[in-house]
């Protein structure tokens, strides 16, 4: 570790204003601060510097995402030996997952990396770590048998029409991981929905559905509960596994990083929708058939409501406006689900459209709060 | 030169630094529903630039008789007169086209290029100078219509006025076609990257 050090103490002037490789200088501070905690302070004005840096938020939630991960890569090789009927041990199913998801992973980072690098250079911004995550879950949030080039593409659109546009991370009004699998979703439909889609390798002729796309066509689900929570059934990368997603929940609510009120308020909504579409819809609405706990731990549900609708960029920032942003994602995800006949699936759509609202709900607590002191304040001077 | 200076500067003008798109943000909504193919965004050029040359002269020819409180009702009159002639003429002569651009003939009407031609430039000036600025805002419309039109084409349907241009074998190794270029949002964006381009290659157009 020391010779790493001294390596970059010695390389560091060439890097500086004046120096050789000076156009080059935010990719060295990006390396630089990746490796090492910078020793900079706050110089001007009052300011607080956290422990918990964007770097340290960034790595948490990393770490949060492995055990859904490593579990999807598993699936993938589970599912691949489920259909073809092959009988393999764990590993080599482990490791065939391994060989289609790693190509998505690198692809998902080598793409975003180098526009966020590019984009730094001309601004003369620093890099910083806000893709490290948003890489991790755009291959996570995308059928297994996505092409790459695909996942190379909505990644390129996410990160410069989503993010570069608007001043880069932190100043983004969408998810970029959504933005990404919304792009997918519209460019390719035939890619991303239908019977053919969630399994790699699928020999011709076989269909497998997931069980929103079960309920979708008005059968019955077929997995059971059990095997639904622990997440062997088909479906996108990361999203299939409950256990696994409520693992990482519970990482991001100790640490902190991760807004209990947004993921209680969104499973709420979400719940209490189910149960009302379960009992208000006819008896020949396929959905009326789908419990709430089907719901929860079908689809993106779980995936979303906690890593997707927590992130503090997008989401609403304020305490009621929490409660309020959370409740609507999980009430619109099932609306869309069971009610609107185009989609599957509704989490994605649900949480892009409250990330467009989050600041208007912000908005109006602040203001409400504003009226509300402004009328203390005058009862108080009247008496 | 057939123009002297300042006349071609009314002429050109519209198709870089005074671009009713780009510049002036109007005519957005056609350039959104007529661009998905490139046949029925150069018919939509062509016929805006028509109406805004034709009615550009005959107001500015009228422009002394108007009485300045009636000024819209007569600008309509003559406007949609001459809509009704050009949507009646694509019937006639290119109807698949008229079809495809349905509703959004008749809101040529509408749109904001011709009125906002009409009242800032016709009723101020004579017919020579009006019919210059308003067949250089039309094309200038046109040309933006056809920019976008272009890579919604070619990216969303593979091909360019309705010929394939894509080469099957590119099909074949998995290339598709982008399904949301066909879709309005797509429009919007692209409209939005041409802004873009426009504005950092002319940055004192830049906003504060």
């Amino acid at each position: 570790m020391k010779s790493l050090r001294a390596f970059l103490d010695k390389h560091k002037p060439a890097f500086e204003k004046g120096g050789k490789y000076h156009l080059f200088r935010s990719v060295f501070t990006g390396l630089d601060s990746f490796l090492y905690v910078p020793a900079r302070t706050t110089r001007s004005g009052c300011a607080i510097r956290d422990a918990i840096d964007l770097k340290r938020t960034m790595s948490v939630v990393v770490l949060a995402l492995l055990p859904a991960l490593l579990f999807g890569i598993y699936n993938v090789g589970y599912q691949h030996a489920r259909v073809t009927g092959e009988d393999v041990a764990f590993v080599q199913q482990f490791l065939y997952g391994l060989w289609r998801v790693l190509p998505m992973i690198i692809v998902s980072y080598v793409v975003g990396l180098s526009i966020e690098f590019a984009a730094a250079q001309l601004r003369g911004h620093e890099i910083n770590e806000g893709f490290l995550v948003s890489g991790l879950l755009i291959p996570m949030v995308m059928p297994v048998t996505a092409p790459l080039w695909m996942i190379a593409l909505s990644t390129a659109f996410a990160v410069i029409i989503g993010k570069e546009i608007f001043g880069g991370t932190g100043m983004n009004i969408w998810n970029p991981a959504l933005l990404a699998r919304a792009f997918f979703f519209f460019s390719y439909p035939s890619r991303v929905s239908g019977d053919t889609v969630w399994v790699a390798g699928l020999p011709d002729g076989l269909s497998c559905a997931t069980p929103l796309a079960e309920a979708y066509q008005g059968t019955p689900i077929t997995p059971g509960l059990e095997t639904m929570f622990w997440g062997l059934i088909p479906g996108s990368i990361g999203e299939t596994s409950t256990f696994c997603i409520l693992l990482g929940a519970t990482l991001l609510l100790i640490t902190g990083i991760g807004s209990w009120k947004i993921m209680l308020s969104t499973v709420i909504g979400g719940a209490g929708m189910a149960l009302l579409l379960q009992h208000a819809l006819p008896a020949d609405n396929p959905y009326s058939h789908v419990t709430v706990l089907q719901h929860l731990l079908a689809g993106g549900f779980a995936f979303g409501a906690v890593f997707m609708a927590t992130d503090p960029v997008t989401a609403a920032q304020t305490g009621p406006g929490k409660w309020i942003y959370g409740l609507l994602i999980g009430i619109i995800a099932i609306v869309i689900r069971a009610l609107n006949p185009g989609y599957p699936e509704g989490m994605m759509l649900a949480i892009l459209l409250m990330n467009t609202f989050a600041p208007l709900i912000d908005w109006c607590v602040v203001q409400r709060n504003v009226t509300r002191r402004i009328k203390r304040g005058r009862v108080a001077t009247r008496a | 030169m057939i123009l002297s200076s300042h006349d071609r500067r009314l002429l050109l003008g519209p198709l870089n630094k005074n671009n009713a798109i780009l510049v002036q943000i109007l005519g957005i909504c056609s350039a959104l529903a007529v661009t998905a193919k490139m046949e029925p965004a150069l018919v939509m050029g062509i016929s805006v630039t028509a109406v805004t040359a034709l009615s550009s002269v005959i107001l500015s020819l009228l422009r002394d008789a108007i009485p300045t409180r009636v000024r819209i009702i007569v600008q309509l009159v003559v406007v949609s007169a001459l809509v009704i002639i050009i949507d009646q003429l694509l019937k006639a002569f290119a109807y698949d086209v008229s079809k495809q651009l349905s509703v959004f003939v008749g809101l040529i009407i509408t749109n904001c290029i011709i009125m906002g031609r009409i009242e800032a430039f016709a009723l101020a000036n004579k017919p020579w100078p009006s019919l210059l600025d308003g067949i250089g805002n039309g094309l200038g419309y046109a040309f933006i219509l056809l920019i976008v039109a272009f890579f919604r084409e070619l990216l969303g349907s593979g091909t360019l006025f309705g010929l394939p241009v894509i080469p099957g074998a590119c099909y074949r190794w998995g290339y598709a076609n982008n399904g949301l270029m066909i879709l309005p949002p797509m429009a919007l964006i692209l409209v939005g990257i041409v802004i873009w381009i426009h504005r950092a290659r002319n940055k004192d157009l830049i906003e504060p």
